[in-house]
């Protein structure tokens, strides 16, 4: 097979999947809270169902409204699509650059809080105030843990960072684990799951992500939810990339992929269980603790960081 | 096991150590304030045992069965008590907020790094790169002792000194010798002794375990005088 076709591939796969990605961790949070739950088909009725239907909206909703779902969901599809899943060297492995998919994945966020304050209605300047709130110390974390790995690999390319990863002989790393605790807490802040926002519903008043799109029906509606599956996608594949990228195939070869998409099945289904977990097992926070949540985790990143040169460049 | 992954090991311990400190400073109600320190002195017993393994120093399996029963236990323990016969167990008040606090405790670590790194291009021990991380915790433990307004939290973090000077021996010199490690442990154990009948008293007298209440009653009664 070409490396072409696999990125094609792994970028179809992204997209495919995310849905049944969103519906695995319902299926599984219904479990462990002793519901039935639907199955992990769900989301994708949902979408269907949206796309089926016909669009509403505000009479006074202006261009960047009509246009906010469609530039959301391309910049997150984009970003997904770089990110290395099954291959490590794609022909997109060049824009595979940490610091260009932080910024795809901040035009999304500016497009959706810009559509969250179109309408002009109490609940959508509220939530695109509070995303961006949280964004602004969300984002550094993120890059901060993000460079802890690009001490070690000299890049902040992806692709170089996992081949570093791949070819450096085992060994602790305490920063590793220090960036990846503090990558988890991001991706959680990030993707609207409990401890922050709940997912689940639209009936509170600290939502963030759902305040923003609560004037959307209709496909815009659907595409909205889609590219926030497509992140929670997104940021598990980056999680595994990162800290976990063994097994992944450095040759496109049909059983090296082969091996490397079963490989990736099961990261990222342990990776979206330990969210139900986290989801069930944690209350969410108060509106108030959540910027402390988030300088928590850039500390951890920065201890990272320090431990990174105390510990590891000396020895 | 080969010495590399011993000093890895023991650099993966250091890296907890630090990040104890900095939740214990992170922490905001006093029980958990006691399991971060108790996890601490745990910490230190396996950090010891783990050097003594790798230079096959058996004085120091005996410090560390003594720093787990100690400071893992009997320390926490005893302040659990307090806590719990004063009922302070709420909220700690620090005197800035949280962040703050943690942005201070990020430059004191980096002011420790930078001081401590010429002294570890010099030593040949296995343990050198957890020097640095062992002056932060002591800083740490220093700021800890100057953010909080209660006793009960000040003397916590005096004891977070302690245990970060005695990983500072084991860093910078495989640990002291026997008898001098005794004797601290000794006077650790007095002096938290001492530290429980204090709160007990102070409450007695000033009604609070607020250090300000105390100055306060200070300085109003030299008003008086």
């Amino acid at each position: 097979m070409s490396s072409a076709f696999v990125q094609m591939l792994q970028a179809v796969l992204l997209l495919l999947l995310a849905p049944l990605a969103t519906g695995f961790v319902a299926t599984c949070k219904a479990r462990l809270q002793n519901r039935r739950g639907a199955d992990v088909m769900q989301p994708w009725r949902n979408l269907r169902k949206l796309f089926g239907k016909e669009v509403v909206m505000a009479a006074h909703a202006s261009w960047i409204f009509r246009t906010a779902p469609y530039v959301v969901f391309t910049a997150t599809v984009m970003a997904a699509s770089v990110v290395p899943a099954l291959l490590v060297d794609t022909p997109l492995s060049l824009t595979a650059d940490v610091i260009a998919l932080v910024a795809l994945l901040a035009l999304a966020r500016f497009f959706l809080a810009l559509a969250g304050m179109d309408i002009g209605t109490a609940f959508g300047g509220m939530g695109a105030s509070r995303e961006m709130t949280f964004a602004a110390l969300a984002e550094p974390a993120m890059l901060m843990s993000i460079f802890v790995l690009s001490l070690g690999a000299h890049s902040t390319n992806l692709t170089t960072m996992i081949n570093h990863t791949l070819n450096s002989p085992f060994a602790l790393h305490p920063s590793l684990a220090f960036a990846m605790v503090a990558m988890l807490m991001i991706a959680v802040a990030e993707n609207g799951r409990i401890p922050i926002d709940n997912p689940g519903t639209h009936l509170e008043l600290t939502m963030i992500h759902e305040a923003m799109i609560l004037e959307y029906s209709g496909r815009h509606l659907a595409l909205m939810e889609w590219a926030a599956m497509v992140k929670l996608m997104l940021f598990a594949t980056l999680i595994a990339d990162l800290f976990m990228p063994w097994g992944m195939t450095t040759d496109a070869s049909l059983v090296g992929v082969a091996v490397a998409f079963a490989l990736w099945i099961a990261k990222l289904a342990g990776l979206l269980l330990a969210l139900a977990v986290i989801e069930t097992s944690l209350a969410k926070l108060r509106l108030f603790e959540v910027p402390e949540y988030l300088s928590g985790a850039f500390v951890i990143a920065f201890l990272g960081l320090l431990s990174y040169y105390m510990l590891e460049v000396g020895a | 096991m080969s010495a590399a992954l011993i000093q890895q090991l023991v650099d993966g311990l250091a890296a907890l150590m630090l990040l104890t400190s900095f939740a214990l400073l992170a922490q905001h109600r006093m029980l958990s304030v006691l399991n971060w320190f108790a996890a601490q002195g745990v910490l230190l017993a396996v950090t010891a045992a783990v050097v003594a393994y790798g230079t096959d120093n058996n004085e120091l399996y005996i410090s560390a069965v003594m720093t787990f029963l100690l400071k893992g236990l009997l320390l926490p323990w005893l302040l659990w008590r307090v806590i719990r016969e004063l009922h302070v167990h709420r909220e700690v008040e620090p005197l800035m907020n949280t962040t703050l606090t943690m942005l201070v405790a990020l430059g004191v670590t980096l002011f420790a790094f930078h001081i401590i790194q010429p002294i570890e291009k010099i030593s040949q021990l296995m343990t050198r790169d957890s020097m640095a991380i062992a002056t932060a915790c002591v800083l740490l433990g220093m700021l800890m002792m100057i953010t909080r307004r209660k006793a009960i939290t000040q003397v916590v973090g005096f004891l977070a000194v302690e245990n970060s000077l005695f990983f500072a021996a084991i860093g910078s010199t495989n640990g002291m010798p026997l008898v001098v490690e005794i004797g601290i442990a000794f006077d650790v154990l007095i002096a938290a002794l001492i530290f429980g009948l204090f709160f007990f008293q102070i409450r007695d007298t000033f009604d609070s375990l607020e250090v300000d209440a105390m100055n306060a009653h200070l300085i109003h009664g030299d008003d008086e005088e």
